[in-house]
């Protein structure tokens, strides 16, 4: 390096990229061996510190890149070398995956803090205070499966990310494997898990073709190769790069719970409240949206697939908002909205917004964490409540209090939390009116940019997405005023109990973040717009500038206060308790019920797909496999056969015990057909080498002597 | 070199030194005659670590040949003929490594007959040694057949109670098989003058007609063992009623010897006839893809459904195969390590929890994982690898096999590993599945079952543990870096590969 380059040009800590991997491996690894012996202080510091760490990289990461737009790839081992198929265990470092690492590892550590407070009760309440040091495991492993997803750079380390944070999200979605979401024994938690795993292997099918083409069209899944190709390709076949991007759409709408697969995320929410808040709000969800915009040299080069992604962004933006209003409990209400905002995103990276998406995906990890692990701090405190009005209580009460099953995430539990939960109601209304796009907060300038460039780019996009948005911050001002406003509908909540500063300490940075995030990216300044544009700047990639749209602006700003002001009147005014129907049902009626039933998608699913798939694979194996090919065709014809056969050739070494086989068909049971193979093995093994013996000697003998 | 003492000799044989040792023991020190044969067998996987530390990985022919002649009668000409090259190397490991592993589990759960368990044992790893060295197909054949007589009884003595059944169909199934190739085998050794491998591929020159009915006459003994859809049959009785060390074999290398002999014979001997079978190969391996991976996940017993996996598994195997290109049969080949790892490693769990509840239907099962913590773990990581999670070793077979069919010639479509990787998620319905009816969910009924005899279910001891740790290093290893693997059977495979497309060339 030559003397004058040294001066002018920054630090370089690319080097350091692999450790966004290592060390939250390293935490994980502590922890699984010496964290018994640890106390829940030691488990939960060393899995932060771990996570923590990754953020510090990223940071490192963050200050090469000032001066190195360029960044870098570090090569850290030889993967899979096959003839052309050549993949590498490779990190890459620019200003798109740094993006990433910075959210995971910056709102990862932060949710890791919360979660020592938060799982610290959460395993007491449920009996099983062992299971601490489990939970930051797989939180670390996470960690470490999302960083290796973002600075993967070929599709199949990509992938390993992919399915690995799959599995984290499995593992902790059953995190309480034996009970449901009210702690009763069920297995309701682990068929929630189960689900969100193989509806992912679905997307991951669709990845996993949509790999085998790329391979077989650029001899290549390396980013940088198959991008600098992708324009000569296209040009002669067209049709595979539509191949390629609709089939990883699959994967996208699996990861990232956009019709048709969303149908797991809602179920996710079985996992502890902090894994709602990081791996199915603030991250891996978004692990799609980053797919396409990493791809984005590939998707700019085929619009119908570009339309495609773009519609099933903003339906699903609009269909998962629709039933979100229909939900009673705190934590499924923001399950749909997540959905419905990754459709926000994806509609953006889908119209060719890369900026505009990833914008978004940033500033909703800021305040949908900061919601989740809000709602997560309203359940605890009502939790709380229900103790102590429980322990308030006679003992004569105390049987009839464990026969009543409590909700503590149920809406219509709570009420008036806002005075027994101040700092928790604060910071709540701060995420509410940054998710419903009020000026100034993060979600007002992300979503913005998200409508402007719709109204340019395919305005059906547009008018779904404003629909969306209306929804959005009505079924935040329903949550809103349900939740922390009017009377207390449940002695719980009458006696909610604030939570403790390791708790709400990363909840008020999380809404410092709510608040001042729109500063990432100011109209005028676009300072994160020059930021990632350095990624796709060596594709050459036009990227559509999108100029900030006062009316625009105006007209969501109207139409969510309009949608709160909606909220209010029905919500605001009288309290919602189980015993009567919902306000709006009485004016929606049908409508209202087919949101609560959440349009009966998975009942769809289980008439269409999977009981159809259960008793086919029944049916194959009892009837098919079982009865007739093990044992009519083979006990009876084949055996049966040969036992008749050697009956009539070989007599008299034969055993006439049970032969009544061959007639017999279909009926005869297995058991029978062993007692009666078991009554003739003797002979049976001996006719067959002697019938085998002399068959070779005749052979021998024709093939020699003729 | 001195033909005892050589390497392929001694990696083979050593083992009837034990036998040897163990017929001067007596029948009632059995933790003595458990240790000498685990010590066979320790010795036996040095040896072939010897032959690994001599193998030259550049090399693409056959090494370390060994070439005696035997019997020489009225012309024919049998020799005792062995070599080792990049097809067989990983599966000759495979052997020495799975068999002290097997052994190492019975410790408890053999307690009749430890003596002839252990003779048997140690006779059959010589016969699938045998198997995956002999270069002569005549002693090839006796290898093969060999290796039956001491698995039929093993499944036939200490199999669960439908054990003569088992034993009896496994037995005549595979020889049913076996006749056909015995035929071809005669055919090419009187026709072509010689039973050596290596001589037969060179001279070639087949007619197209008869090379596919040797194909055919091969493929079914191969077919049997592998198995192949809808040759099957015998597979779940054989799983289902051998004990835990005899499904660890049995899936572990028996298996394998079905799928070894297709690229080590049908491919190589007959390549016309393998380019023209290549989209009818893939079209029965796919079947039993789907079919195993469904019939599998309606399964009531832990080990059918496991012994159905393997029907699904070792399609992709069969795909890889003939996908006839490097990534297809490169992948093809490790992946039937990455089986014998991961359903080997799935028998050997399914057995440990069999010795302290004595069922294996599901319905009674359920929440063991937080009894035991560690058994639940490691039965995860082997569920994932057996479900091809990256970073584990299925996925870097299962991925190399996929992406190679894909883009086979010799398929001719990519519409098979399309439908193929349907495979890929039915394989987490039924993996999941088995997890979640043993591990997750409430306490099942059998942990109540097994108190009322006044045990409790307890979690994996060290000597469980250390019989499962080696496993377990490998799925990572290979997962994570599969390059030395893939190293050892690169060349040989690309040699394959190009006589198959020169005879391919040549067809048109």
């Amino acid at each position: 390096m030559l003397l004058s380059e040294i001066a002018t040009s920054g630090p370089d800590f690319f080097y350091l990229a692999p450790w966004v991997v290592f060390f939250p491996v390293i935490g994980l690894l502590i922890n699984m061996i010496f964290g018994g012996r640890l106390g829940e202080k030691a488990v939960g510091g060393i899995a932060s510190t771990a996570s923590g760490l990754t953020f510090v990289v990223a940071v490192l990461l963050l200050i090469s890149l000032r001066t190195h737009h360029e960044g870098a790839t570090v090569l850290l081992a030889e993967w899979i070398s096959i003839g052309e198929l050549q993949l590498d265990w490779a990190f890459r470092v620019d200003t798109l995956s740094t993006t990433m690492m910075l959210v995971v590892g910056g709102v990862g550590t932060l949710i890791h803090i919360y979660a020592i407070g938060y799982m610290h009760e959460d395993v007491r309440y449920k009996n099983d205070p062992g299971r601490f040091r489990r939970f930051f495991a797989f939180l670390n492993l996470f960690i470490a499966a999302m960083m290796i997803l973002v600075t993967g750079d070929n599709y199949l380390m990509l992938f390993v990310g992919w399915e690995g944070v799959g599995l984290c999200s499995f593992l902790l979605i059953g995190f309480w494997y034996e009970m449901d979401t009210l702690a009763q024994a069920s297995t309701a938690n682990a068929m929630a898990a189960k689900k969100a795993f193989i509806t992912n292997r679905v997307g991951d099918f669709g990845f996993l073709i949509a790999g085998m083409i790329m391979f077989w069209a650029f001899k290549s899944v390396q980013f940088d190769t198959v991008f600098e190709a992708a324009h000569h390709v296209a040009e002669h076949n067209p049709g595979v790069i539509l191949a390629i991007t609709l089939f990883m759409l699959l994967g996208v709408a699996g990861k990232s719970a956009q019709i048709p697969l969303y149908v797991w995320l809602p179920d996710a929410m079985a996992g502890p409240t902090p894994v709602s808040a990081l791996i199915h709000a603030a991250t891996m969800v978004t692990a799609g949206v980053y797919l396409v915009a990493r791809s984005a040299p590939l998707y700019t080069l085929v619009p119908q697939a570009q339309f495609i992604v773009a519609i099933v962004g903003g339906a699903t933006a609009l269909f998962a908002a629709t039933i979100a209003v229909g939900q009673y409990d705190i934590k499924r209400v923001l399950a749909y909205s997540t959905i419905s905002q990754l459709g926000f995103m994806v509609a953006a990276v889908g119209m060719g917004a890369f900026v505009a998406g990833m914008f978004h995906l940033v500033t909703h990890a800021f305040f949908k964490a900061l919601l989740f692990l809000s709602a997560g701090s309203v359940i605890l405190g009502v939790e709380r409540g229900h103790h102590h009005a429980a322990h308030g209580h006679h003992h004569d009460d105390h049987a009839h209090e464990h026969n009543e099953v409590f909700d503590p995430g149920d809406m219509r539990n709570m009420g008036g939390i806002r005075k027994r939960m101040p700092l928790t109601f604060w910071v709540y209304i701060i995420g509410s009116l940054a998710l419903a796009g009020i000026f100034p907060l993060a979600g007002f300038w992300s979503k913005d940019e998200i409508l402007a460039e719709a109204l340019s780019l395919n305005f059906t996009v547009y008018i779904l997405l404003a629909v969306a948005a209306f929804f959005t911050a009505f079924y935040m001002g329903r949550q809103v005023w349900m939740v922390f406003f009017g009377e207390p509908k449940h002695e719980a909540a009458e006696q909610a109990e604030e939570s403790p500063p390791v708790m709400t300490v990363p909840l008020m940075v999380l809404a410092a973040l709510s608040i001042l995030g729109g500063a990432l990216n100011l109209p005028g300044l676009g300072t994160f717009t020059h930021w990632i544009e350095h990624t796709y700047e060596k594709f050459h990639l036009h990227l559509h500038h999108g100029e900030f749209n006062i009316t625009v602006a105006i007209t969501s700003t109207v139409l969510a206060l309009l949608a709160i002001g909606l909220s209010w009147v029905l919500y605001g005014r009288k309290a919602v308790t189980q015993d009567q129907p919902d306000p709006l049902k009485r004016i929606l009626g049908p409508v209202f019920v087919g949101m609560e039933n959440k349009w009966w998608v998975d009942e769809l699913y289980w008439a269409v797909i999977l009981n159809p798939y259960i008793a086919l694979a029944r049916f194959t194996a009892d009837v098919i496999d079982w009865r007739f090919w093990h044992d009519w065709f083979h006990d009876k014809v084949i055996a049966g056969t040969f036992q008749w056969v050697s009956r009539t050739l070989l007599d008299r070494w034969f055993d006439q015990r049970g032969i009544d086989g061959f007639a017999n068909g279909l009926a005869d049971s297995t058991k029978e057909l062993a007692q009666w193979l078991r009554g003739i093995q003797t002979g049976f093994v001996r006719n067959y080498a002697l019938s085998v013996f002399i068959g070779v000697v005749v052979i021998l003998g024709y093939l020699i002597l003729q | 070199m001195n033909p005892v003492l050589h390497p392929l000799t001694l990696v083979t044989f050593f083992p009837l030194l034990g036998v040897l040792v163990l017929l001067f023991m007596q029948s009632e020190r059995k933790n003595a005659l458990r240790w000498t044969a685990l010590i066979t067998s320790l010795i036996t996987f040095g040896i072939s670590m010897w032959l690994l530390a001599g193998f030259n990985a550049q090399n693409p022919d056959l090494q370390m040949v060994i070439d005696l002649p035997w019997i020489q009668v009225a012309g024919w000409n049998i020799s005792y003929h062995m070599g080792v090259d990049g097809l067989s190397i990983l599966l000759v490991l495979l052997t020495t490594f799975l068999t002290p592993i097997s052994i190492l589990s019975t410790w408890t759960a053999i307690e009749e007959r430890v003596k002839d368990f252990m003779l048997f044992f140690l006779l059959l790893e010589v016969g699938m040694t045998g198997v995956f060295l002999a270069q002569d197909l005549f002693l090839f054949y006796i290898f093969w057949e060999f290796t039956l007589v001491p698995m039929y009884f093993l499944i036939g003595i200490w199999g669960g109670p439908q054990r003569m059944y088992a034993a009896i169909k496994f037995f005549l199934y595979t020889m049913a098989g076996s006749l056909l190739m015995l035929l071809a085998i005669l055919w090419l050794g009187i026709y072509q003058g010689t039973f050596s491998v290596p001589e037969l591929i060179a001279k070639g020159g087949i007619p197209a007609d008869i090379q596919l009915w040797l194909f055919l006459a091969f493929a079914a003994a191969f077919a049997i063992k592998v198995p192949m859809w809808p040759l099957h049959s015998w597979l779940p009785d054989a799983h289902v009623e051998a004990p835990t060390a005899g499904s660890v074999i049995l899936a572990g290398v028996l298996l394998k010897m079905g799928t070894y002999g297709f690229v080590r014979f049908n491919i190589p001997l007959f390549p016309e006839a393998a380019v023209k079978a290549a989209p009818w190969m893939a079209l029965l391996a796919v079947i039993g893809i789907i079919y195993g991976a469904a019939v599998s996940y309606a399964q009531k017993d832990i080990k059918k459904l496991v012994a159905y996996s393997s029907v699904s598994h070792l399609g992709f195997v069969m795909l890889g195969l003939f996908a006839l290109n490097p990534q297809g049969i490169q992948g093809g080949i490790l992946q039937m390590v990455n089986h014998g790892l991961s359903t080997g490693a799935l028998f050997l769990l399914v057995g440990m929890i069999y010795e302290q509840t004595h069922t294996r239907d599901f319905d009674v099962y359920g929440g063991l994982w937080k009894l035991t913590p560690i058994y639940g773990t490691l039965m995860l990581i082997v569920a994932l690898s057996s479900m091809g999670l990256p970073g584990l070793n299925g996925f870097v077979g299962e991925f190399t096999i996929l992406l190679g069919a894909f883009g086979s010639e010799s398929i001719g479509s990519p519409w098979y590993a399309g439908l193929a990787t349907i495979g890929v998620i039915l394989a987490a319905v039924y993996m999941l599945y088995m997890f979640q009816k043993m591990f997750l969910g409430p306490e099942g009924s059998v942990v109540e079952e097994v108190k009322k005899h006044g045990h409790s279910i307890k979690d994996l001891n060290w000597r469980e543990i250390v019989t499962l740790v080696p496993i377990l290093v490998l799925i990572f290893w290979i997962g994570l870096y599969p390059k030395p693997f893939f190293a050892l059977m690169a060349p040989t495979v690309d040699k394959l590969v190009a006589a198959v497309q020169a005879a391919a060339v040549a067809m048109h």
